[in-house]
Formats: C-alpha cells, structure tokens, sequence
C-alpha cells in the first residue's frame, strides 16, 4: 500500500461524461433510499459519499469537489425529514478536501482508496455530528464503535466502486 | 486584487459555498413549525426519486405474486385443512369474546366511556427510504391525491409503525416510532402505567417516564394510549424487553416493536378515525337496570301506583341512582297538562315504569321488560323543562308504549 507524493504536472486528471455525472450520482442516492427497505444492513453505508470522493479524486478540482458534494449532499438531505444543509455541508468539506488530496496524492492503487475512504468518511460524520448538534440541536448519539464499522465497511465497498467507475472515466 | 481572488479563489468558492448552507439552515431551524423554505427541493428530490423506486417494487410485487399464485403452491392442500381447522376454532373463540365484548360496552356505556374507532384506512405500499441512519422515516405510495394528510396514523396489523409527516402530490414520508424525534404516547397493559415511547440513536425503542419504584416486567405489552392524538388508543406497540434503572429517577424500558420496522412492504394509513361516546341505546338489549335486576333477586315486586311514584320522584327499588335522575320531577315551569307539545308524554313515560324498578315486568314479558327501564332512562338526554311530571293524567298506559 503505497501513498506517493507526487507533482502536480504528475497526476492524471480524469472527466466524466455529462451522462455518467447527472447518472451517477442520481443512482446512488436512489440505491440508498431503495436498498436499506430490503437489505437492512445496507444502511451503514454511505453510497454518495463514495461517489463523492471518486468524482472528487478523480477529477482533482477543488471547485467541482465542492460542488459535487453539496449537490449531492443536498439532495441526500432532501429526502430525510431533517433540515436540509446536513449532509450539504458535510459532503462539501469533503469534496473540497479529497480533490485537495487528490491533487497531491497518486491515489490509483487500492491501498491509497481504502485509506482516504476511512479518512474522509471520519471527517464527514465529524462534520455531520457537528453541525447537527451545534447547529440543529439533534440529540444525536455518537458511538466509536459503530463508527469504525461502517468506516471500515464503506472502505471496502468504496475501493470496489472506484474500481467500478474508473471504467467511466475519461482522460482530459 | 486579482491576484488575491484568484490565488484563493477555491477557498473563497468553499467558504460561499459553505455560507449560503449554513444560512439555509439557520431559516429553517428557525422555522420549525413548517417546511415550506425547503419544500420545492424536496419534492424535486423525492419527485425524482420514487418513480423509479415504484416502478421497482411493482415489479418485485408482481413478480412474486405470479410465483406464489401461479407455481409455487406446494402444501396448499395441507395448509388449506389446517386453515379451516383454525377457523373452526376461531368460531368457538369469537362466540366467548363477543360475549365479552357486550359486557364490556355495557359498563363502558355506564361509566359514558369515550372510544376511538378506526373507521377508515388507506392500505399502501413502502417505496423506500431515506437511507440515512439519522433518520428513520420511510416514503409510501399514497399521498395527497390519495386522501393522505399529515399526522396520521400508519399502522399494520401487528402494531404502530408511525405517522405521516410530508405530503407529496403521490408520495409521503412516515415518520417510524424508532426515529429519536418520534414521540408516542403508550400504556402498559396490566399495569395501566403511562410513559413516552421515543426512539433511540441506535434504532431501538424505549418508554420514557416510568418511575424507578414501579414494577415492569419484561414481555408486558406497550399499547398507546391515544395521549398523543394522533394513535387511537389501545392500538398495539410492543413488548417490553429490557428494564433497568436510568436517570432523573425514571426507569430505562426497552421496547421491541411488534410491527417489523425494518422490513415493512405494506402499511395501513388510518385516514379516519371516530370518536363517540356509546350512548345507552348502543349498549345492547340488556341495560345496567337489568343486570342490577338480575343480581337482585329479592326485590319483591310491588304493585304499580303510578300516582304516588311520579309524586314522589319514583325512585327504583334498586337504588342504583341510575334510575332515579330520570324521574327527578322539576316542578318549576307549571305548564298546563296536555298541551302537545311532547314533553308530558315523555316524563310520564319515565315516571311509569319506576314503581316496578324494572323487575317486576321482567318475568311475565322479557322483551317488554327489557324495553321498559329503557325508556326510563331517556329523559336525560332531552333535558327539557318536564314540567307537568306531577300530572297525573290518565293516558300512560297508550302513550307509554304507543308502538
């Protein structure tokens, strides 16, 4: 596993396809909302985080890092019966910091992948609880140990859908 | 300048970004009461979404009808016989508690209970969720062109499942009772102890507000207790599973749900919901005068002097005081006797049958015993001036049963 420190002229910058980045993003959320009624455990993932840190990663823009994970974030929220802004502004910092990254960081193996996820998955929920708490006054419980679980479980997940959707992407 | 713009144009873009969420919050935390800031977004999001989610659980339902309808119908025969074996049963059953259940609604009418029936329901089906784990709520396919209105009741047949908290045009979310700012009102079965049953972080569900010397053992069931307005009452919740002592001398009782929040499909949406008080018609043929009757047998009967009952007020032999606020006279009002206008008959009516106390008659007709203490129970609910009580007009026997 191994995380190389590279220059900028090094990198690789990818795009998507106007399709594959209105799609996307749209299945994921609809995969969230739709898979947890039948697979019950689906819900300690977070399918558009992971699409968030692929598109951000791969695109290595700091402003469509933004801007893809507050829309995506806030469509997230558009669904929950909670204030909308939760997960826009969790997925924001989170866009923002894994195309900072990604600029910086050869994040091509798996390795790399799986260790960024854990990483930005940590800062979305730390994010989250909060602007939660703090902002929204939710009494929201934070345990360590369910945390750790579904941070190593969208790990996993995510180094298998980077791989998925690497074959999406384009050379710029 | 352009230079500073342009070195930290990302940061800048971020900040904004991060600004125009944060103030969007801030409205509708303000706002609490209503969600129309953000409504238009909402219902982009769920528009887009529960198409595609419909169309799936069509086609999953549809699927598996076909399967269990058409070809898999292995043991049909078997568990057809056991079926009918069951109902066979369940007859015998149903005779014992509708035996019950009279009795029950007659003491309920004697003691002017208030019930809550459900009188109308809306069956949909789960479309999905909200695929967060801070927010237990789930989308059905009814909405507002379906009858569907905030705060009602979602229920299935094994117990509460939540209520409705947005209406879309086809669409609606529902809160689950396992979400933390879900709030029930509940009752424990045998000890008719009240609590709050609210959702936990962790998805579970517990009663709030039972004090630390009350005794709750576990499996008691949780009913509602129609507190909250929303659940009619008596509906099942769950079963206590877990007790332990909390904070703020309060116990700590888990609860599991009876209805299987994690794998709905179909929902009951309680669209309308009755409350009546039983009035003392409702109350079946056998009247609390009755049943008082019954267990007193040594009332003697007593020959009818109808004159000097209605002057005295009749009060029954069986001194309930059941009977005797009926033929209460109140002599304020002298109005002249027989004047039509309805009111005479019915005080009469009332004062005739109390010499006997609803016993004496019994015997010889049962029918016409069980209908004449009836009659003497009316007048309370025309309280009307009753005037000519005292007057002794020599027409009951007519007027009395004119059917």
């Amino acid at each position: 596993m191994a995380i190389t420190y590279t220059s900028g002229e090094q990198v690789e910058v990818y795009r998507f396809g106007i399709g594959a980045t209105i799609l996307i993003p749209l299945t994921a959320v609809f995969l969230q909302a739709f898979l947890p009624l039948r697979l019950h455990f689906f819900s300690i993932f977070d399918l558009p985080l992971l699409v968030t840190i692929s598109f951000a990663i791969a695109r290595r823009s700091q402003v469509a890092g933004i801007f893809t994970g507050a829309l995506i974030g806030v469509f997230q929220d558009a669904l929950t019966h909670q204030p909308i802004g939760l997960y826009g502004i969790s997925k924001t910092v989170v866009g923002f910091g894994a195309s900072s990254l990604g600029i910086k960081l050869d994040a091509e193996n798996a390795g790399t992948r799986l260790l960024l996820t854990l990483f930005f998955y940590g800062v979305h929920e730390v994010v989250y609880f909060t602007i939660a708490r703090g902002l929204v006054s939710l009494h929201l419980e934070w345990s360590w140990q369910h945390e750790l679980g579904s941070a190593v479980a969208n790990a996993l997940l995510g180094v298998l859908l980077y791989a998925l959707l690497d074959r999406l992407k384009q050379r710029t | 300048m352009e230079t500073v713009l342009g070195r930290y144009r990302n940061l800048i873009v971020l900040v904004g970004v991060l600004f125009a969420q944060v103030l969007g919050l801030a409205v509708q935390v303000k706002r609490t009461t209503d969600i129309e800031s953000s409504r238009l977004i909402r219902v982009w999001a769920v528009g887009a979404v529960s198409p595609l989610e419909k169309a799936l659980v069509w086609a999953q339902t549809s699927t598996g009808k076909l399967w269990h309808n058409y070809f898999y119908l292995r043991g049909v025969r078997a568990e057809n016989r056991e079926l009918k074996q069951r109902i066979e049963q369940m007859r015998i059953d149903q005779v014992r508690m509708s035996q019950d259940a009279d009795q029950a609604r007659r003491l309920q009418a004697l003691l002017a209970f208030k019930e809550q029936f459900i009188s109308q329901t809306r069956a949909a089906q789960v479309i999905g969720s909200t695929g967060s784990e801070q927010s237990r709520a789930i989308y059905i396919d009814k909405g507002d062109k379906d009858g569907i209105k905030p705060d009602m009741a979602v229920i299935t047949a094994d117990g509460i499942v939540g209520k409705v908290l947005h209406v879309y045009r086809s669409t609606s979310l529902v809160l689950l009772i396992s979400d933390q700012t879900s709030g029930v009102g509940a009752i424990l079965d045998k000890s008719r102890l009240q609590g709050i049953l609210r959702g936990m972080p962790s998805g579970e569900i517990a009663l709030e507000r039972i004090m630390t010397d009350e005794q709750v053992p576990a499996g008691e069931l949780v009913l509602t207790s129609g507190g909250d307005r929303i659940f009619p009452k008596g509906l099942p919740i769950g079963r206590v599973t877990k007790v332990s002592p909390g904070s703020d001398l309060f116990l700590n009782v888990r609860v599991k749900p009876s209805a299987n929040l994690s794998k709905l499909e179909e929902v009951l949406v309680v669209t309308k919901v009755d409350e009546r008080q039983i009035a003392p018609e409702l109350a079946g043929p056998a009247r609390a005068a009755d049943v008082l009757a019954e267990r007193l047998p040594s009332v003697p009967p007593k020959p009818a002097e109808p004159t000097a009952a209605v002057a005295t007020g009749a009060a029954p032999q069986s001194g309930t005081g059941l009977e005797s606020k009926p033929v209460q006279p109140k002599p304020k009002a002298p109005a002249p006797a027989g004047d039509g206008s309805g009111t005479a008959p019915v005080a009469r009516k009332a004062a005739t049958p109390a010499p006997t106390g609803g016993t004496a008659a019994k015997p010889t007709t049962p029918g016409g015993a069980a209908k004449t203490p009836e009659k003497s129970v009316k007048p309370p609910v025309e309280p009307k001036p009753q005037p000519p009580a005292v007057e002794p007009q020599p027409q009951p026997a007519a007027q009395d049963n004119p059917q």
